[in-house]
């Protein structure tokens, strides 16, 4: 094990570098946790449609993500898009997109479905469409109890981002091996990734929980 | 005088699965009538009335509303829906908005009424029923009672021709079931054709122009309350008064 002080030095003497390591991750989670909520939202409409073409197609899509380790996906979409001159990141965000969106496409159907069926018949006895109804009454109520899972998802998906270090995307796990076996040292620069996750995942649950709070005024 | 008939089913027939519900129903509301319908659980009567709405499709049988046959396979629904306003046992606000937003949602979004005259229309109702004060408030903060003459002006929003009520004081404290008789007692004297659930028999008697019992889904008996109420014609009627007076 490293000593304390040794670790101090490295982590102040790798600030630089880990800054912008960091920024690539929470790129990374960020982009593509956005893509997989859209992606997430679109299968969770498909799943709860009652139209039975439709819900075969999200639950395909679904066995295909939980079915398969996702440094699989990651890999395959690094090789499908990077042929298609795509870039690391962006091979590495759509892989972990569409992980993520099945994940997230349960969530939300989770959460339109505790949704009282109470909410949908008021909507349509006051002439609202279903659609309309969906929009306007069902999904902020479900997006708002969707939010503690989402949160959960989010870390996961942060965690996750990690796996882009193996298609070269030089984030946080990425620069910490690179730099550990460079310079003899893995297990000091592995110790302050850790550390690095940990204020991340600290601060991402600070801020859904703030989100919590505000989206609760209602209740 | 024959009055202008605003509801009107003939030999309706709804089953699920297995389950035959409503069976050769025959009924016509005429215009500000109030029609309580009473029957023991599970006897159709929450059926009945979203087969007024079209909540729920009948399988056989017409339903007749102001004159026109509503076919839902050729109907748009939802234009034949804010006609008739429903209101529910438990109330089914919308607890994401508040009680001025709740009352405002329909008319703004289905009429595209414009959101200044829609505030407007919604003050003048929640000053009916006696809540323009909460205009702003969330309906977590609400009494039941209160919910309810919210669920009530939100319905009335729409301006509907036609209210349904399903045991809409049966979710109340006691005390709290007067108020929302109340403002549907001011309903109904202000000539709004009303079809209501009900097991408050006070109402049923002070307010209904007709009584309508129901069993195992037919509609056993119809009578002026007083005439049900006292003078049962059937049997089943006299069983099933006796059990709930
Ligand atoms: N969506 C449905 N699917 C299957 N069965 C249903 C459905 N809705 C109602 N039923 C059944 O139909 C019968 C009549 O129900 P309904 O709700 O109309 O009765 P009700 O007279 O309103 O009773 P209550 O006084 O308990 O409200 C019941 O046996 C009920 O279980
Ligand atoms: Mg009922």
């Amino acid at each position: 094990m490293p000593s304390i002080q040794h670790l101090f030095e490295v982590f102040i003497s790798s600030y630089d570098q880990f800054f912008h390591a960091t920024w690539l991750t929470l790129k990374l989670t960020v982009v593509s946790i956005f893509i997989a909520m859209f992606i997430g939202l679109f299968f969770a409409l498909l799943k709860i449609s009652r139209i039975a073409v439709l819900e075969s197609i999200a639950n395909f899509y679904i066995f295909i993500v939980r079915g398969t380790p996702l440094i699989v996906q990651i890999f395959i979409f690094y090789f499908g898009l990077t042929e298609l001159n795509m870039s690391d990141f962006w091979a590495a965000t759509l892989g972990l997109a569409f992980h993520n969106g099945a994940y997230i496409a349960e969530i939300f159907r989770g959460a339109i479905q505790s949704i009282e069926k109470g909410q949908m018949e008021a909507g349509r006895s006051l002439g609202m469409s279903r659609t309309l109804t969906m929009r306007r009454i069902i999904l902020p109520q479900a997006f708002r109890r969707a939010l503690p899972p989402l949160g959960n998802q989010f870390i996961i998906g942060l965690k996750d981002s990690s796996l882009a270090a193996f298609i070269g995307v030089y984030e946080i796990f990425n620069l910490a091996t690179t730099q550990g076996s460079e310079s003899f040292d893995s297990m000091t620069w592995l110790i302050i990734c850790a550390i690095y996750y940990l204020i991340l995942v600290f601060l991402l649950t600070l801020l859904v929980s703030y989100m919590e709070r505000r989206l609760a005024v209602s209740d | 005088m024959s009055a202008k008939e605003m509801i009107r089913i003939e030999k309706l027939n709804k089953s699920f699965g297995d389950l035959h519900v409503l069976k050769d129903i025959d009924m016509t509301v005429n215009e500000s009538d109030v029609v309580v319908l009473i029957g023991a659980s599970g006897s159709g009567k929450s059926t009945l009335l979203r087969c007024i709405n079209f909540l729920e499709i009948k399988d056989h049988g017409k339903v007749i509303i102001e004159g026109e046959e509503i076919d839902p396979s050729t109907h748009n629904l939802n234009d034949v829906r804010q006609n008739v306003g429903m209101v529910f046992q438990h109330f089914n606000l919308f607890p994401h908005k508040t009680v001025l937003e709740n009352v405002i949602e329909a008319p703004v979004h289905v009429k595209k009424m414009s959101r200044k005259q829609a505030v407007e229309e919604a003050k003048v109702l929640l000053e009916k029923v006696g809540l323009a004060d909460k205009a702003d408030e969330y309906p977590s903060r609400l009494s039941g009672g209160q919910k309810q003459r919210v669920a009530i002006a939100r319905s009335l929003a729409m301006q509907p021709d036609i209210m349904l009520f399903d045991e809409p004081t049966s979710a109340l404290d006691p005390e709290l079931v007067g108020e929302v008789l109340a403002t549907m007692k001011e309903l109904a004297n202000e000539g709004m054709t009303m079809v209501v659930v009900t097991h408050e028999m006070g109402f049923a008697r002070e307010v209904a122009d007709w009584v309508v019992y129901m069993h195992d889904g037919y509609i056993v008996e119809t009578g002026k309350p007083n005439e049900l109420f006292d003078n049962p014609k059937e049997e089943r009627t006299q069983e099933f008064l006796s059990t709930i007076l």
